[in-house]
C-alpha cells in the first residue's frame, strides 16, 4: 500500500504542475503526460524494492558482526552448470515441470503486462509444435537461389545501356574520355572554398543577389531585363539606329558639300527651286489636306510676326551699317541691302488667303527632298552591313510604310524653320532631320505590332506594296505632270495615296537624271539579254541547231507577246518548237518502203514527224539504203515467236498399245489421247505484254546471276528494301562532303594508343551528379564568374549560334 | 549609277593554306553521274581486294621461354607492356614496342598456372604448381637487389587460377575450390565450394565487379557473388569448359571456351541455354579473350589456331595461323583494341593485328576518309557473290581444313540419322532439340 500511495503522490506531483502550467493543453499532449507518468511508476517501484533489499542485507551484516567470529565471507561466485546441465534446462528439479503458470505467477501483481499475459496463456493453450528446420542443403539452395535473383535483378539495371549500345550508329570508346579543352570555371573550382574573409564576403553578396552559378548566368533582374525585349525587337532596334546613323553622316557629308558651294547663283537657284517645290507641295495638300495647309498658314503666320518683331532684315546690323558706308561706292553692296530689305518685305507680307497663297516659297527644305536625294547617296556608298535589311539601300521603298501622321510632319518641321537661317542652320537642320527619322522608326515599330496582333495582314502587305510600286512604275510616265489624274487618286485607298507620292518622286528624281530611268530600261530588257549571251558555241552542229532555234524564235516571240497568258495558244507553239527539234533524229516510218502491218496494240507509237524538206534528200538515200528491209515486222514476228515459245506445250503421254491393240495404222483411241495428254497452266504474263516495241527476255541469265544475290540477307526484310539500300550512293561523287561523312562513319571509333577501360556506373552516373550539383546554391561560383556573367547574357541572346557552340563544348561528359 | 556585277565570295574558291587541296566545285547532278550502283559496286569489290592484299596480321613473334607459354596477363596501365608465365616456371616480362624481354624472374616451380596484374598496375602476382600465391612488384628490381616476392602465401593443393578484383585490393583462386582473398591477409576472406570438384579458372566480372564465374571440372560452369556466402547457380555442360571471360562492356554476358569446340555465350540470367553457340574451332578451345571494346573476343584452341569471332555471331570472322605455331594456349586482347597476343606451346608469344589488313601508325584525315567509304562499301555489297568470295576467303593448314571437313561430314550425318529417326518414330516423340539447347544439361539451383 505504501507504495502505491507513494506512486500516486509521485503522480500528482507531475501532474499538477503541468496543469498549472497550462490549462489549454491539448489531448495528446495529455496523453503522452500519461505516459511518462508510467514510466515514473515503475522506476520509483524499482526504487522501493531496491531500497528494501539493501535494508535487510544491511539488516543480515549487523546481525552476522554481532557473532564473535568475524570471519569475513567471501563473495560465492556461483556456477550455472552446477544448477542447470548442458544438454537440458534443469538437472536440478528434474522430476518437476516447470509450467508457464509458474512462471506467470510472479507477474501477476502487475497491472500493466496484461497483454503479453494473454498472449502467453494463448500459447499455453496451443498444443502444436514448431517445425523442424531445414536441412543444410535445402536452406543453402534457398539462399543461393535468392542470392541469384537478387545479383540477376542488380545486373539487368544494365539492359538499357546494352540495349542502347547495341543499337547506337556509333560508338566510341573509350568511353568516359575527359573532354579536351578548357573547362568551365565552375568545374575547376567545384572542390574550392571561400577562406578569406574577402572571398565570404564576395560570396555573401553574390548569394545575397540571388546570382545562379550554372547554365544561365543571369540574375531575376537581368533575365527580367532581358525578356523586356525579344531578340527580334532588340535587332530591329538595332538596325534602325544603324540606319538612321548612317542617314545622319550621309546628310552630314551633303550638308557639308553644299556648304562648300561659294556660287551665289547656285544657291539662288537652290533656294527658288525649294520653294518651287514647297508652293507645289502645299498646293497639292490644299487639296489632298486642308487641315494641315492650315496649319502650315499658320506657322507662315507666325514666322511674319518673328519677322516684323525682329530687326533682322532691317539693315540696323553691323554688317549692315558697314554696307551702308560703302553703298555709295560699291554697287554690289547696294544690291546686298536691297536684297535684305527685299527679303524683310516678302517676310512681312501679310498673307492672303491659302488659295492665293504664294509668297511663302522658299522656307520648305525637308525630309522629303532628302528622300528624293537620298537613295543616290545610299546607293553610292555600299553599306557596311549586308545582314542589316536598313542598310540594303531601297528607301524608296521604305519612306511609304510610315502612317499618315508621320507623313506630315516633315514639312511642318520645313516650315518651322524660319528661312533667315539660311546658312548656318544646316546642322540644326540636319539633327531635326536625324530625329525626325526616328520618330519615323517608332512610329514604324509600332505599325508593325499592330501588323503582328492583325497576324493575317502581315504575309500579304510587303507583297501589296511591292505590286503597287510596280503599278507606279509602269504608270508613272503619265501622271507627272497632269493634276486632274492626282484628283482622281484621292479615292484610292491610304497606301495608294502614299505610292503615288512615292513614285512622283522618283519621277522627279528621273527628270534630274535621266540616267537612271535608262538603266531601268536596260533592267527590264535584261532577260533577253542574258538569253542571247549564255548561248554558247562550240562545234558546227551547234551552230546549225542555234540557227534553228533563231527562226523558232523569231515565229514565237510575236505569238506570245500578243496573246494573253493563260490560254491555250501559248502551249501550241512549244509542242512544234520540240517537233522541230526533232527533226535531226530519223523516223523508221518515213525511211523503210515497206509499210508495216498496223496491229492494234495497248500502246501505240505516238511520234508522228512532219515531213521536211531539208530532210528529204537524206531520206531518200537512206530509203535506198534499206529497200526492202521490213525491220518492223520482223521485230514483231521475232517477238511473237518467243511468246509462242514460252507457251507451255501439250504434253501427250499416250503410250500406243497399252490397254487396247496397238500397231500399224492403230491409233490410240481418243478417250485414250484425252486422258493422257496434260495441260499445262498459262504461264504468268510476260513483262513486255505492253510493251510493243521491246521484248524483255525471260530466261533466267547464269551470267548475271553470278552477281546477284542470292537469299535476301538477314536485317532485311523485303526485296525492295535491300534494293533501295544498294541503290542509294554513297560515295562522294554523288553526295555532299558531309553526307559522306554521316554515311561513311564507321560503327567503332578507337583511340590510338588509349586504354580502353570496361564499361563502369560512373559513366552513367555523371552526368546525373552534375545536374544535381547544378540545382544547390554552392560555394563554387567562385570569382572567375563574376566578370563572365555581365557579357554572358546578351551574347546568348545576340547570338544564339556561338552560345550553341559553346554549349556543345563545355557539354558536361 | 549603281553597276551590278557578279561576285563571289572568296572563301567559296580559296584554300585557307597552301597545304590545303584545292577546292573543287562540284556538281551533284545525279544526271550527271550515272551508273552509281555499278560503279560502286567496282570500288567495293577492289576494295575488297584490296583489304585482302595487304591481309598481313603477323607483326611479331617474342621468343625468349624456355618451355611453352601457359598464361600470359596485361599491364593494367601500360600498353606496351605484357607478362607471360611459362610452363618451367619462368615469368617473363615484354616490351612490346620493343619487341623485347624486359625482365625475367623464376617464379615458381613447376608451371606457372596463372597470373594476374593487380588494377593499378603496381604489382602482380602468380599462382604455380608449388602451391603458393605469390605477389611481385612490377617494377624490376634495383642493381645488387634479389629478385624477391612482395608476399607469398603457402596453399593447401594447387592453385590452378588466379583474377583480380578490377577495383579493390581482392583477388580470386581456384583450385580445389574458389577462394577469395583480401591482398592484406594471408588467409581468403571466403571459400566458395559446391560439391567435390577441381576449378580450372575463375573471373571477376568487369563491371559488376562483385560477381565472379568458374569453370569446374565436373563440366559447369558456377557463378558467385562475393558478397554472398554461397554461390548463386551452377550450369553443366556436355563437356568442360576449359575458360570464359566476362564481356566487359556487357555486364551480364560471358562466354566460355569448351573442350567441345565451340565456344557459348550465356546470359548471366538465363543459363538454361547459351545465348550464341560460336563453332568453327576444330579442337579444343583453350583460352579466350574479349575485346575491350566489348564487341569481339579471340580464342585460341589446340588446332594450333586462333580465331576472332563477333560476339553476336556464330562463325569467326578471322582464323589465324601460322605454320610453326603449335596449340595454342593462352590469347589476351590489348586494351586499346588493337592488336592480339598468342602465347602457344613452342615457347613463343606471337602479336597479331586485330584487323587483318589494318594499316598501322597515324592516318592522314583522307587517309581516314578513304579507309571508311571503303570499309562502308564492303559492307554494303557484302551480300553480292562476287565480294562475299573473296571477303570471306581463307587459307587454311591442310589439317585444320580436313579435319573442318570430317566434322561437317560427321555433323551431317548426325543430323540425318536424327532426321531419319524422326521420321520413323510415332509424331512428336523424337522432339527437335535446336543446337543450343543441346550443348547444356542442366541448370543446378
Amino acid at each position: 500500500m505504501a507504495k502505491k500511495r507513494n506512486v500516486e503522490k509521485s503522480a500528482d506531483t507531475l501532474k499538477t504542475p503541468s496543469l498549472t502550467v497550462a490549462q489549454t493543453v491539448e489531448d495528446e499532449d495529455e496523453r503522452e503526460l500519461f505516459k511518462v507518468d508510467d514510466a515514473v511508476i515503475s522506476a520509483s517501484e524499482d526504487e522501493g524494492g531496491s531500497d528494501d533489499e539493501r535494508k535487510h542485507r544491511k539488516l543480515l551484516d549487523a546481525i552476522s558482526s554481532l557473532g564473535g567470529k568475524k570471519r569475513r565471507k567471501l563473495a560465492e561466485r556461483s556456477e550455472a552448470s552446477a544448477q542447470i546441465s548442458e544438454f537440458s534446462v534443469s538437472a536440478e528439479g528434474a522430476g518437476e515441470k516447470i509450467t508457464l503458470g509458474d512462471l506467470l505467477g510472479t507477474i501477476e501483481k502487475t497491472a500493466v503486462i496484461t497483454k503479453t499475459k494473454k498472449q502467453l496463456k494463448n500459447l499455453q493453450n496451443r498444443s502444436d509444435t514448431l517445425e523442424l528446420p531445414l536441412s543444410r542443403k535445402q536452406t543453402e539452395k534457398i539462399q543461393r537461389e535468392v542470392a541469384y535473383g537478387k545479383s540477376s535483378e542488380e545486373i539487368s539495371s544494365w539492359q538499357g545501356v546494352v540495349l542502347r549500345n547495341q543499337k547506337a550508329e556509333q560508338l566510341v570508346f573509350p568511353l568516359n574520355q575527359e573532354p579536351s579543352g578548357p573547362k568551365r570555371v565552375e568545374q575547376v573550382v567545384a572542390g574550392w572554398k571561400a577562406q578569406t574573409p574577402l572571398e565570404q564576403e564576395i560570396f555573401n553578396l553574390l548569394r545575397m543577389n540571388k546570382q545562379p552559378v550554372h547554365d544561365p548566368v543571369l540574375t531575376p533582374t537581368e533575365e527580367a531585363s532581358l525578356k523586356a525585349m525579344s531578340l527580334e525587337e532588340a535587332k530591329i532596334r538595332r538596325a534602325e539606329l544603324q540606319k538612321a546613323r548612317a542617314l545622319q553622316s550621309y546628310y552630314e557629308a551633303k550638308a557639308k558639300r553644299d556648304k562648300k558651294i561659294k556660287s551665289k547663283k547656285y544657291h539662288r537657284v537652290l533656294n527658288k527651286a525649294k520653294r518651287k517645290e514647297f508652293l507645289k507641295e502645299f498646293e497639292e495638300m490644299r487639296k489632298t489636306d486642308p487641315a494641315s495647309a492650315l496649319e502650315e498658314l499658320e506657322k507662315m503666320e507666325l514666322a511674319r510676326m518673328q519677322e516684323r518683331m525682329s530687326l533682322k532684315h532691317q539693315n540696323s546690323g553691323k554688317w549692315a551699317k558697314s554696307r551702308a558706308i560703302m553703298a555709295k561706292y560699291d554697287n554690289e553692296a547696294r544690291k546686298a541691302m536691297q536684297q535684305q530689305l527685299e527679303v524683310n518685305k516678302e517676310l512681312t507680307k501679310k498673307l492672303v488667303i491659302p488659295s492665293e497663297s504664294r509668297d511663302e516659297e522658299g522656307s520648305e527644305e525637308g525630309p522629303e527632298e532628302a528622300a528624293v536625294a537620298l537613295p543616290d547617296f545610299v546607293n553610292d556608298v555600299q553599306p557596311a552591313d549586308a545582314t542589316n535589311p536598313w542598310m540594303m539601300g531601297k528607301l524608296t521603298a521604305e519612306a511609304p510604310e510610315p502612317a499618315e501622321g508621320s507623313d506630315i510632319e516633315p514639312p511642318a518641321e520645313g516650315v518651322q524653320q524660319p528661312e533667315n537661317q539660311e546658312d548656318g542652320t544646316d546642322e540644326e537642320e540636319v539633327i531635326e532631320e536625324e530625329e525626325v527619322l526616328l520618330r519615323e522608326f517608332e512610329e514604324r515599330r509600332k505599325l508593325r505590332q499592330s501588323e503582328k496582333g492583325d497576324r493575317d495582314l502581315v504575309p500579304v502587305m510587303p507583297v501589296e506594296r511591292e505590286e503597287i510600286v510596280n503599278e507606279k512604275d509602269a504608270t508613272g510616265v503619265v501622271e507627272i505632270s497632269e493634276d486632274e489624274e492626282e484628283e482622281e487618286e484621292e479615292e484610292v485607298s491610304e497606301f495608294n495615296s502614299l505610292f503615288q507620292k512615292l513614285a512622283e518622286k522618283e519621277q522627279e528624281a528621273a527628270m534630274d537624271a535621266e540616267t537612271t530611268n535608262s538603266a531601268k530600261v536596260e533592267d527590264h530588257e535584261e532577260p533577253a539579254l542574258l538569253e542571247e549571251g549564255l548561248t554558247r558555241l562550240r562545234t558546227l552542229e551547234d551552230m546549225d541547231l542555234l540557227s534553228q532555234e533563231v527562226s523558232v524564235e523569231m515565229d514565237e516571240p510575236a505569238a506570245l507577246s500578243t496573246e494573253t497568258p493563260g490560254s491555250e495558244e501559248t502551249t501550241i507553239p512549244q509542242p512544234s518548237k520540240k517537233k522541230k527539234r526533232k527533226k535531226n533524229m530519223i523516223d523508221c516510218n518515213e525511211v523503210l518502203t515497206k509499210e508495216a502491218k498496223v496491229i492494234k496494240i495497248p500502246l501505240a507509237p505516238t511520234v508522228i514527224e512532219e515531213e521536211e524538206e531539208n530532210e528529204e534528200v537524206q531520206k531518200m538515200i537512206i530509203k535506198e539504203a534499206f529497200a526492202g528491209d521490213d525491220v518492223i515486222s520482223d521485230f514483231l514476228k521475232e517477238k511473237r515467236k518467243l511468246e509462242e515459245a514460252g507457251k507451255p506445250k501439250v504434253v501427250d503421254l499416250t503410250l500406243p498399245g497399252w490397254g487396247e491393240w496397238g500397231g500399224l495404222g492403230l491409233k490410240p483411241s481418243r478417250n485414250k489421247r484425252r486422258r493422257f495428254r496434260v495441260k499445262a497452266d498459262p504461264p504468268p504474263p510476260r513483262q513486255d505484254k505492253n510493251l510493243p516495241s521491246v521484248i524483255i527476255s525471260e530466261k533466267r541469265n547464269s551470267s548475271i546471276t553470278v552477281h546477284q544475290v542470292g537469299q535476301l540477307p538477314f536485317p532485311f526484310a523485303s526485296p525492295e528494301q535491300f534494293e533501295s539500300c544498294i541503290r542509294t550512293p554513297i560515295g562522294n561523287t554523288w553526295n555532299t562532303q558531309r553526307t559522306v561523312q554521316k554515311l561513311t562513319a564507321p560503327k567503332v571509333v578507337t583511340q590510338m594508343g588509349a586504354i580502353i577501360e570496361p564499361i563502369t556506373k560512373e559513366d552513367f552516373i555523371k552526368g546525373k551528379t552534375l545536374a544535381t550539383t547544378g540545382k544547390q546554391p554552392d560555394i563554387s561560383l567562385s570569382a572567375g564568374k563574376g566578370p563572365n556573367r555581365g557579357s554572358k547574357g546578351p551574347q546568348k541572346k545576340g547570338h544564339p549560334k556561338r552560345s550553341q557552340q559553346k554549349k556543345t563544348k563545355n557539354k558536361p561528359k | 549609277m549603281k553597276v551590278k556585277v557578279l561576285c563571289r565570295n572568296p572563301d567559296d574558291y580559296v584554300r585557307e593554306t597552301t597545304k590545303d587541296i584545292q577546292r573543287v566545285p562540284r556538281n551533284y547532278d545525279p544526271s550527271l553521274h550515272p551508273f552509281e550502283v555499278p560503279r560502286e559496286f567496282t570500288r567495293a569489290l577492289n576494295a575488297t581486294k584490296l583489304e585482302r592484299v595487304f591481309a598481313k596480321p603477323f607483326l611479331a613473334s617474342l621468343d625468349g621461354h624456355r618451355d611453352g607459354v601457359n598464361c600470359m596477363a596485361k599491364h593494367p596501365t601500360s600498353l606496351a607492356t605484357l607478362l607471360s608465365g611459362s610452363c618451367d616456371g619462368e615469368v617473363k616480362m615484354w616490351n612490346l614496342t620493343n619487341r623485347e624481354c624486359t625482365r625475367t624472374l623464376q617464379a615458381h616451380e613447376g608451371f606457372v598456372r596463372g597470373m594476374c596484374a593487380r588494377f593499378c598496375g603496381t604489382s602482380f602476382f602468380t599462382v604455380g604448381d608449388d602451391k603458393t600465391i605469390k605477389q611481385w612488384k612490377m617494377e624490376a628490381p634495383s642493381y645488387g637487389e634479389e629478385e624477391e616476392p612482395l608476399n607469398t602465401i603457402l596453399g593447401k593443393a594447387v592453385y590452378t587460377g588466379i583474377d583480380h578484383h578490377w577495383k579493390e585490393g581482392i583477388f580470386a583462386t581456384c583450385g580445389q575450390q574458389v577462394d577469395i582473398w583480401d591482398e592484406q591477409k594471408s588467409s581468403p576472406i571466403r571459400t566458395f565450394s559446391w560439391g567435390v570438384d577441381s576449378f580450372s579458372s575463375v573471373r571477376f566480372n568487369p563491371v559488376e565487379t562483385h560477381l565472379l564465374a568458374s569453370c569446374a571440372s565436373d563440366r559447369s560452369i558456377v557463378l558467385y557473388d562475393m558478397r554472398e556466402a554461397t554461390p548463386l547457380k551452377k550450369v553443366i555442360m556436355k563437356l568442360r569448359s576449359n575458360t570464359l571471360c566476362w564481356n566487359p562492356m556487357e555486364a551480364f554476358h560471358f562466354t566460355c571456351a569448351n573442350e567441345d569446340y565451340n565456344l557459348y555465350t550465356f546470359d548471366m540470367r538465363r543459363l538454361d541455354a547459351p545465348k550464341i553457340v560460336h563453332m568453327d574451332h576444330v579442337s579444343a578451345v583453350l583460352d579466350l579473350d574479349y575485346c575491350p571494346t566489348g564487341t569481339e573476343f579471340v580464342s585460341a584452341s589446340f588446332d594450333k589456331t586462333v580465331r576472332i569471332f563477333p560476339k553476336d555471331q556464330g562463325r569467326s570472322r578471322e582464323v589465324y595461323h601460322t605454320k610453326r605455331m603449335q596449340h595454342v594456349i593462352c590469347v589476351k586482347w590489348s586494351s586499346d583494341s588493337k592488336y592480339i597476343l598468342t602465347g602457344s606451346d613452342e615457347m613463343n608469344i606471337r602479336l597479331w593485328k586485330a584487323k587483318a589488313s589494318e594499316k598501322l601508325g597515324v592516318l592522314s584525315q583522307r587517309e581516314k576518309a578513304a579507309l571508311d567509304y571503303s570499309e562502308k562499301l564492303k559492307e554494303k555489297f557484302q551480300h553480292h557473290p562476287q565480294v562475299r568470295r573473296i571477303a570471306r576467303h581463307r587459307h587454311l593448314p591442310k589439317a585444320v581444313y580436313s579435319l573442318s571437313k570430317e566434322l561437317h561430314v560427321m555433323k551431317e550425318a548426325r543430323r540425318r540419322k536424327e532426321r531419319n529417326v524422326r521420321k520413323h518414330s510415332k509424331p512428336g516423340s523424337v522432339p527437335v532439340v535446336t543446337e543450343k539447347e543441346k550443348h547444356v544439361v542442366t541448370v543446378v539451383k
